[in-house]
């Protein structure tokens, strides 16, 4: 019946769309000047036309399921209730609804039969309200519309207007659900210093918690200091930036100054496609390759290495984001302009002397911003993580210990049955907080030095 | 004006051949830009290059710096000769010749740092100043020189992209004479210069005679006869005529001259 619906509506927009189109073309050719062109006239009646009736139709939708669900169970024979606690109201509903649909276990009552007669009975109802309610809608703003139609009447504004409205609309959605990201975290977290205090969160060095197997254990308390796993991150990130700065950079600014074209034609291809590899891919490097070498070159150099160390897991880490850095940097020196390259070699300067003194600087803020954009993806990367870096958290910086990060430590938290309403479960979402303060910060940082830059040029 | 034509002349004479072109071709891609140009241009004289828009004045003054070099579709064949050296030969460092031939571009293209800083670029690079005081010094001069001391000199850290146009190119001639080239090529030094700048810039300009050989592409036909002592004219991609400058807009031998000159061609 919805489908009926939108296919109604369609139809019923389109007619209206071609009545305004004509009725404005023969207008036209009357002779009369009309303030918009007849698409305007035909565009405006389609959008009136539509806008509404879609909202109606998906409000419908979304009260239809409650309020059925509710008339069923209030009609249901007086008494049969009686007793039930919430879950096992669910239960009966439940159990009326796989009836309605033909799934019979057993041998059900009489009343659940009648109320699953009912229950399918208002559904259809329900679907020829809803066409009927469209059809008379639709044609009502279409014959509306239509009479609308005079050389004076503004179809242009109001198409613009309804657009408009359309596109603020878009743009909130992804306003809205960051709100929405940001307000169920914090509720969880909230819930999460219910149960642990805030300073030991923040300040302690501890990090164990056990996970209870099942919901009677007794497990020992756990303790949540969050400071030894953001370290772990800090390292990783901090070993990944030492490769994929350096070698982003100067993978940039060779490609950029001193490739000849036709390398540059392909090296750049190639270091995109390295960004585009799934970060699993980057995980299996980890394992398979840089660990493995990262201890046989510690066992040849008598040096103790533990088999996950954060120096495998940043390096790969590292890896990925060598074309993140190098992209950015070939940005922001391409946008330096020519004049100011060709006014350094004027003065007798180097190519090399160019690139440091002068490119360099009108180019620094972008690369600045890149690097920071990097350091957040790095806090935040998970895959490469979960595979090559620990699950214990150490209190070290010594890049050949393993470490484990926040984002391993917030799947190992969430994986499983859990239940959510004890501390192990929760701290997870207290971490995530955590992680998505910290790359916020860095995010508006990173956009602001950007945008100051975006500035300087134009 | 008699007189002074006659002392223009005396002056060149006395001049040795600074740069010495012959048979100059300028390709970009298909486009021939400069057509078989030879030309000889004289030690502490002031020589102009005028001619209709996209004549070639920039690229045959790009050729005398190797600044076509940086344009990859750019072509250049025939020989040049600075001070008896082919500067087209490969022994030829380029870096080293543009600090011999300084350049200030059509457009001011101040760098995004302090004003000091531009100024200071090049005798920082090619090592003329030995201490602060003595890089000081040079930056002091080279504004006054170009004309821009006055207007900067108490906001002398801060960013040379926020001067006005005007200001923005006299300071890249106040940086182009900071390394003390031999030549200097002037590619319509003045045209975002008010008259009073303009004035400056000419007697900079002037100034620059004593020691240097000056070459300025100039659209103001007043212009190129106030300072220049040696004009060339070009004409799609040709060097048509070149002469004392008294003498090619008192008395020009081709007809295409007289046309632009006299404003029937532009
Ligand atoms: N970078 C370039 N790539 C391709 N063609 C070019 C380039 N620079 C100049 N040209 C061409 O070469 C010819 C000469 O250009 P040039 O810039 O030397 O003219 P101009 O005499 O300096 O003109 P104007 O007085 O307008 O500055 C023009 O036809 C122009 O289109
Ligand atoms: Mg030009």
């Amino acid at each position: 019946m919805t489908t009926f619906a939108f296919v109604a509506l369609l139809c019923v927009s389109v007619l209206g769309y071609s009545l305004n189109r004509h009725a404005a073309t023969r207008l036209r050719a009357n002779g009369t000047r009309l303030h918009s062109v007849p698409a305007y006239h035909g565009l405006y009646s389609l959008l009136s036309t539509m806008v509404p009736v879609v909202t109606l139709i998906v409000t419908w939708l979304m009260l239809q399921g409650p309020l059925i669900d509710r008339f069923t169970m209030s009609g249901l024979p007086a008494g049969s209730l009686d007793s039930l606690d919430t879950g096992g109201r669910q239960l009966i509903l439940a159990e009326i609804k796989s009836i309605s649909r033909g799934r019979i276990f057993g041998d059900p009552e009489a009343w659940k039969v009648d109320a699953a007669d009912r229950y399918v009975r208002m559904h259809a109802i329900s679907g020829w309200v809803l066409l009927g309610t469209v059809i008379v809608a639709s044609l009502g703003i279409v014959g509306f519309s239509r009479s609308r139609v005079a050389a004076e009447f503004r179809a242009r504004h109001g198409v613009e207007r309804i657009t408009s409205g359309l596109m603020l609309f878009c743009s909130t959605i992804a306003i809205f659900t960051t709100l929405g990201i940001i307000a169920a975290l914090l509720f969880e977290s909230i819930r999460f210093f219910e149960r642990v205090p805030i300073m030991e969160f923040f300040f302690g060095l501890n990090w164990e918690p056990q996970i209870p197997l099942r919901e009677d254990q007794i497990a020992a308390e756990g303790a949540f200091g969050w400071i030894p796993v953001f370290l772990g991150t800090l390292v990783i990130t901090v070993v990944a930036l030492f490769l994929a700065v350096p070698v982003g950079l100067l993978s940039a600014i060779y490609l950029n100054e001193f490739a000849p074209s036709r390398l540059r034609a392909v090296a750049k291809p190639v270091l995109e496609i390295l960004a585009g590899v799934p970060t699993v891919v980057y995980g299996f490097f980890a394992i398979l390759v840089v660990a493995p070498a990262i201890r046989s070159f510690g066992a040849t150099l008598g040096i103790p290495v533990s088999p996950n160390t954060a120096l495998a897991a940043g390096t790969v880490m590292g890896i990925m984001l060598i074309p993140f850095i190098s992209s950015f940097t070939d940005d922001a020196l391409s946008a330096v302009p020519k004049s100011l390259r060709d006014g350094a070699l004027a003065l007798g300067a180097t190519r090399a002397e160019t690139v440091l003194n002068v490119l360099f600087p009108a180019a620094i803020p972008g690369i600045v911003g890149g690097i920071l954009l990097a350091i957040s993806r790095a806090i935040g990367e998970t895959m490469i993580v979960v595979m090559a870096a620990g699950l214990i958290a150490s209190l070290t910086v010594n890049p050949l210990d393993s470490v484990t990060t926040v984002t391993v430590q917030i799947v190992t938290l969430l994986i499983g049955d859990t239940s959510f309403d004890n501390p192990k479960t929760l701290a997870a979402f207290a971490l995530g907080m955590m992680l998505f303060v910290v790359t916020l910060v860095i995010n508006v940082f990173a956009l602001r030095i950007v945008r100051k830059y975006r500035e300087a040029y134009e | 004006m008699m007189d002074g034509m006659r002392k223009i002349e005396r002056d060149t004479a006395a001049s040795d051949i600074k740069i010495q072109a012959r048979s100059v071709q300028v390709f970009y891609g298909d486009t021939h830009a400069i057509k078989d140009v030879s030309v000889d241009i004289l030690d502490k004289t002031v020589t102009a290059f005028i001619g209709p828009s996209g004549c070639g004045k920039s690229t045959f003054l790009r050729c005398l710096n190797r600044m076509n070099d940086t344009i990859d579709i750019a072509r250049v064949q025939g020989d040049i000769h600075i001070d008896g050296d082919d500067i087209y030969d490969p022994s030829i460092d380029p870096v080293q010749l543009r600090a011999k031939v300084g350049m200030v571009f059509q457009k001011p293209n101040p760098f995004p740092k302090s004003i000091y800083d531009n100024i200071a670029y090049g005798p920082r690079i090619h090592g003329l100043a030995r201490t602060k005081a003595e890089l000081d010094e040079i930056v002091e001069r080279s504004l006054r020189r170009g004309a821009i001391w006055d207007e900067v000199k108490d906001r002398l850290h801060e960013p040379g992209t926020g001067l006005s146009g005007g200001q923005q190119q006299r300071l890249c001639i106040a940086r182009a004479v900071a390394t003390e080239p031999e030549v200097l090529l002037m590619d319509e030094p003045c045209s975002a210069l008010d008259p009073i700048a303009t004035a400056q810039v000419e007697d900079l300009i002037d100034e620059l005679r004593r020691n240097y050989s000056v070459v300025i592409v100039t659209h103001s036909m007043q212009q190129a006869a106030r300072v220049s002592q040696k004009t060339a004219f070009f004409h799609l991609g040709n060097l048509v005529e070149y002469r004392e400058t008294g003498q090619i807009f008192t008395n020009p031998e081709d007809a295409r001259t007289e046309s632009y000159i006299t404003g029937r061609i532009g």
